[in-house]
């Protein structure tokens, strides 16, 4: 389904990415971690074309996306859901305004069926009653979640979470992985997801994949990188300071 | 040193060079995505409504006290060599051909582009621009186009205001501070105000509002770098919007009123 190869890309003669591969099967869950500037954001925002390669491609069912017209690209995005870091709301806009977005400028749906459509996607993500709220009157976790709902809704077949229960709280959290696995499972959606929580990794994942000085450094299932041999892989996912990874 | 000296001309030279290619890249993607549907008429009245209707107490206070002021400078300089009946077409003639969508055009860039280059800025830092891209619309369409038209509707417009509430200025400080003869007064400017001085001021206008919003929008989009990005972004467009006015106002009177 998506398909990263020998992916490059460098800001300013600065290095991120330095040969990315990696392949991800229909309906799967890869969970990417890595180290804070490892360029995991950089990387899905190359799948989803935000950024192109300075060498290498990225294949989505089987078209490089690197080379694509705009139009064409559009129409893959359709399919697509992303969800940023910083959620990126906008706001000039109501929090139904942003959730339908996609449906409001791509479908023909009246104004109120869109916002039925927002408040069913605002309620999935455990938001009630803040439809007519601008994204500055919402807390960082409303955000995210607003973020979210905007992300699926116009039911992606592939999603794209850059930290999704980062600044939630556990139960919250918890809730968002579920709401993830029930997406896989009812809507066979296939995701990159980017977290730095291991808990919902393990989780959540079908696999897992660690970035690590701009390529992946190992990829498997939660078991195998559990019992990692790779002492960088192994000191990242217990979260030690001490290790080959120095953090100061 | 010498060296040094070449190496710093010649960065400057390609950040010129790149800066007006990125410029002109844009102005053509916004002209091409005009036409293509479909039209946000919501984005295009709201953006009206920042650049046209919000600027209009400042436009009618400026086109007021420009046109008070011509008028007593025309007086004294005119009574020198009795030509103060001279003064009404003197006064018509600088404000609709120049002043009126010259001084529009500063103030509109001034409040308005610095708006827009902020606003558009912080949604670049704050990746709002690429989440629009992730939902398979284009920011050009979606942002630039807006504001492009409702700077090409709105500028001529402010200035008609300008242009009217400035020869009233004129007329009010003449007659009834400065005593002249209003029917003189009145029938001398109709007498040599054509309407190409209008019109053509009103072109210039235009043309002013293309700047405007172009130079505005790119400096919005290419932001980078947190707060002080916007900060920069903005300062950037209201100089360039500026000094792009005086520059395209020489060219244009030159072409339009020899
Ligand atoms: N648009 C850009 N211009 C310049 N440098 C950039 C840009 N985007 C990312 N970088 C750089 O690329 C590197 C990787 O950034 P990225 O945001 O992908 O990290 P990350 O792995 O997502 O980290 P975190 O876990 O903290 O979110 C950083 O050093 C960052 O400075
Ligand atoms: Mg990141």
């Amino acid at each position: 389904m998506i398909d990263i190869l020998n992916l490059h890309k460098s800001f300013n003669n600065k290095k991120v990415l330095q040969g990315v591969n990696l392949h991800v099967e229909r309906g799967e869950t890869m969970v990417v971690i890595g180290g804070s500037g490892s360029g995991k954001s950089v990387l899905i925002k190359h799948v989803i074309g935000l950024l192109n390669p300075d060498e290498g491609s990225v294949v989505v069912d089987g078209v490089d996306i690197s080379h694509m017209k705009e139009n064409d690209l559009n129409e893959l995005r359709k399919k697509f859901g992303m969800l940023f870091q910083g959620a990126a709301l906008f706001d000039s806009l109501t929090v139904w305004e942003n959730v339908g977005f996609g449906l409001m400028q791509h479908t023909a749906l009246s104004k109120e069926e869109i916002r039925d459509k927002a408040k069913s996607k605002l309620e999935m993500v455990g938001l009630r009653g803040v439809e007519d709220l601008m994204p500055s009157e919402l807390s960082g976790g409303m955000r995210k979640r607003v973020g979210l709902a905007r992300a699926i809704a116009m039911d992606p077949q592939i999603m794209l979470y850059d930290e999704p229960t980062t600044g939630l709280d556990p139960i919250m959290a918890d809730a968002i992985n579920d709401l993830i696995i029930e997406m896989k499972r009812k809507l066979n959606v296939t995701s990159i997801i980017i977290t730095h929580d291991m808990v919902s990794a393990y989780k959540i994942c079908d696999r897992i994949a660690m970035l690590f000085e701009g390529r992946i450094l190992e990829v498997g299932t939660a078991d195998e990188i559990k019992k990692s041999e790779d002492p960088i892989v192994h000191q990242f996912i217990t979260g030690s300071s001490v290790g080959p990874i120095k953090a100061v | 040193m010498f060296t040094k000296i070449l190496t710093y001309i010649g960065s400057k030279a390609i950040k010129f060079t790149q800066e007006a290619g990125r410029l002109f890249i844009m102005f053509g993607q916004t002209l091409s995505w005009i036409f293509k549907p479909p039209v946000n008429i919501r984005n295009i009245f709201q953006q009206m409504e920042a650049i046209g209707v919000n600027s209009l107490p400042v436009v009618i206070i400026m086109g007021m006290f420009t046109g008070m002021v011509l008028a007593i400078q025309t007086y004294t300089g005119f009574r020198r060599f009795s030509a103060e009946n001279y003064m009404g077409p003197v006064v018509a003639l600088s404000i609709t051909r120049e002043l009126g969508p010259v001084l529009t055009g500063l103030i509109v860039a001034g409040r308005a582009g610095a708006a827009m280059a902020a606003e558009l800025g912080t949604m670049r830092v704050t990746e709002q621009i690429d989440a629009l891209e992730t939902l398979a619309t284009n920011p050009i369409k979606y942002l630039a186009v807006p504001r492009f038209l409702a700077g090409f509707v709105m500028l001529p417009l402010l200035t008609v205001v300008a242009d009217a509430v400035g020869m009233i200025g004129g007329y009010l400080v003449a007659v009834h501070v400065l005593n002249a003869n209003s029917v003189i007064y009145i029938r001398m400017s109709t007498d040599y105000l054509r309407l190409n001085d209008i019109y053509g001021g009103l072109l210039k206008a235009c043309v002013f509002g293309i700047i405007i919003s172009i130079v505005s929008c790119y400096k919005g989009f290419y932001t980078e770098g947190g707060a002080e990005g916007v900060g920069k972004a903005t300062t950037g467009a209201v100089v360039y919007s500026m000094m792009l006015i005086l520059i395209a106002n020489y060219f244009m009177a030159a072409l339009l009123f020899r």
